[in-house]
């Protein structure tokens, strides 16, 4: 595998309309206005893309199920609300690379046929939503963005929208109630928002990340996307490591990449003194492994997924032995607690139950039969609730109780963290 | 007093709606130039975009109350929200807010009594890769440490840090 390979997403001297014109930008969007939209959406399909924002569904196949000819509107959003723990990929893409975001979004405007696409920026990025309002109107004044876009007859609107503060409109069905006006609350599906989406017309929603490699993959072909990566696991993917590393940060790899290389070559390993104890391999929501899994797995959707992990966003937040798992889980109780929409029973009162019992064995009043409690609330949550958000943190639950089990035990036995846990106990 | 929307602002809001094919949609938006405004949304504020927008009142209540981000009532001139996540919390997150709580003698969700700083905790704030991370009004102040924090604290007192907002 090539790893020091040329970035695809990162690149230096184009966060200007004048650097990224001059490195070749916008000329993929005129090839794609010369081709069918559904050759453009063919040649996605063939670059083997898939979303970058959690689930990892193929993207070329996502904008296939658009209906080809249902009347009215159809619309294309961009889901930049980055609110994963761990997460800060978007950001950085959106500060360094913003106009691959926009020329990416133009091309999928055209391939299904929207003339209208917003982008949903998380409230909290009030810096990056102005310079991507200043990007948007540098490209509209270009006539990349706007009426008759190059000549080709294609019209293609372009909205930034902040949100207010809220990570369950990260979720794509609550992003589209958000983004109508309302409380943030998911919808059932079906209907897929593909068929019934924003403002009741067929939407595709896709990830920063996942817009911004559409560019290279016009330019050079889904063939040449396709053969980067592992198998399945085509492409590029960012990498945001958090946690004590020497060089924490964003990285963009072949998907792939043994963890091991990437902690040792890419984030100069762990900081002096410290082991590492667990890696959370893709964002707050994905199974925790073990450090002895974590140095056995490679970066990519299927060798994480036999780990019994997830790809995720990529956020990979790493934990040394100083830290304490039953700390870090109440942590990300409070958060899940804090975060859930209260709309279906399991998620709202599990992730209180479970925020609770946690507490409880935090302060040295829980007991063992607490733990078994913890673990089932958890296992009872799964696959029951309107949106995934329950999963998410019944998944973190069952994997730090599995694996880390003595640690709660020590808990329950009354015996606190580990007596350099850092924190506030 | 009476809130009343001013003509600037309704220009500004018939852009905003503008760009969607139902002018609810600009709810948010609208909100946050109140905010924007004001500091905060008050009942009153309220009342009138729900007015505007041709909305029951609890639709516009309802989103207020349910996004994080909207005050209903003053902050103090700087509001100083640190982020309690999963990398922050690893990085000394902990210690900073304990730091913070004594320095200014407020605990969270208060304000000074000179109405300079009111202290919150948030949620993950994306950006992780520089934890501990601080967001004070709507910049970001990343990599933290305790000499860090008070330069800025002491700055902000003195007025020496230009906020955006
Ligand atoms: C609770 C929850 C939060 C999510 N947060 C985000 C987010 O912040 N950003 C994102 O791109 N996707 C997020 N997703 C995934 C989206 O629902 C959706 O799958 C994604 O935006 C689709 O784009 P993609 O196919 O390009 O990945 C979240 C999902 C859930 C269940
Ligand atoms: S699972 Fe939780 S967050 Fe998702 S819709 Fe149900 S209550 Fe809301
Ligand atoms: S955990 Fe603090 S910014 Fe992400």
């Amino acid at each position: 595998m090539i790893l020091n390979m040329e970035s695809i997403l990162l690149k230096d001297n184009v966060e200007c309309l004048e650097g990224y014109f001059a490195a070749g930008g916008y000329k993929p969007l005129k090839k794609a206005l010369a081709l069918k939209p559904s050759e453009v959406t063919d040649e996605v399909k063939k670059s083997n893309l898939r979303g970058r924002g959690g689930a990892g569904f193929p993207t070329g196949l996502k904008w296939s199920f658009i209906p080809k000819d249902a009347p009215g509107p159809r619309y294309l959003v961009c889901n930049a609300d980055e609110g994963e723990p761990g997460t800060f990929k978007d950001r950085e893409l959106l500060l360094k690379n913003p106009h691959a975001l926009i020329e990416g979004m133009a091309i999928a405007g055209y391939a299904i046929g929207a003339a209208h696409g917003y982008i949903y920026i998380r409230g909290e990025f009030a810096a990056e939503a102005a310079l991507l309002e200043r990007a948007v109107a540098d490209a509209r004044a270009k006539g990349f963005i706007g009426r008759n876009i190059l000549g080709s007859g294609f019209n293609f609107e372009l909205f930034v929208h902040r949100g207010a503060g809220a990570y369950i409109c990260g979720e794509e069905t609550a992003l589209l109630e958000s983004l109508e006006g309302f409380k943030g609350q998911p919808r059932l599906k079906p209907p897929f928002p593909a068929v019934k989406g924003l403002f009741g017309s067929p939407t595709v929603i896709n990830n920063v990340e996942t817009l911004a490699a559409v560019p290279s993959i016009i330019e050079k072909g889904g063939d040449w996307y396709a053969a980067i990566g592992a198998g399945k696991s085509a492409g590029t993917k960012l990498f945001c490591v958090s946690g004590p590393v020497n060089k924490p940060g964003v990285y963009e790899l072949p998907l792939g990449v043994p963890f091991r290389t990437f902690l040792e070559n890419n984030c100069g390993g762990l900081k002096a003194g410290k082991k590492l104890k667990a890696v959370i391999p893709g964002g707050s929501s994905t199974p925790v492994l073990t450090a002895a899994e974590a140095l056995a797995v490679n970066l990519d959707y299927e060798s994480l997924a036999a780990a019994g992990s997830m790809l995720g966003s990529g956020a990979v937040i790493i934990i040394d032995e100083s830290q304490c798992m039953v700390k870090l889980l109440q942590v990300l109780a409070r958060f899940y607690h804090h975060e859930s929409c209260g709309q279906c029973t399991p998620c709202r009162e599990g992730c209180g139950w479970i925020e609770k019992l946690l507490n409880r064995l935090e302060d040295g009043r829980g007991t063992v039969k607490d733990l078994d409690t913890l673990y089932s609330v958890a296992e009872a949550m799964l696959g029951r609730t309107i949106c995934p958000l329950a999963d998410a943190m019944a998944m973190p639950v069952m994997s730090f109780v599995k694996k880390f089990r003595s640690e709660f035990e020590a808990h329950a036995a009354g015996k606190c963290c580990p007596p350099d846990a850092a924190g506030e106990h | 007093m009476p809130f009343k929307l001013t003509e600037e602002f309704k220009a500004k809001a018939a852009h905003i709606c503008a760009r969607y094919p139902r002018k609810d949609a600009a709810l948010i938006p609208l909100l946050q130039e109140l905010q924007g405004q004001a500091g905060f949304v008050a009942e009153e504020a309220m009342d009138a975009l729900a007015q505007y927008l041709e909305l029951p009142y609890a639709r516009v209540k309802g989103v207020v109350t349910f996004y994080t981000m909207f005050n209903r009532a003053p902050l103090g001139k700087y509001h100083l929200q640190v982020c309690r996540n999963i990398s922050c919390h690893m990085a000394g997150a902990p210690a900073l807010l304990g730091r913070l709580k004594e320095k200014l003698g407020i605990a969270e969700g208060e304000t000074t009594k000179d109405g300079l700083f009111t202290l919150s905790t948030v949620e993950c704030l994306g950006a992780c890769g520089t934890a501990p991370v601080l967001q004070a009004n709507e910049d970001y102040f990343e990599n933290l440490t305790p000499e860090k924090l008070d330069a800025l604290i002491d700055d902000l007192k003195h007025g020496k840090h230009p906020l955006k907002r």
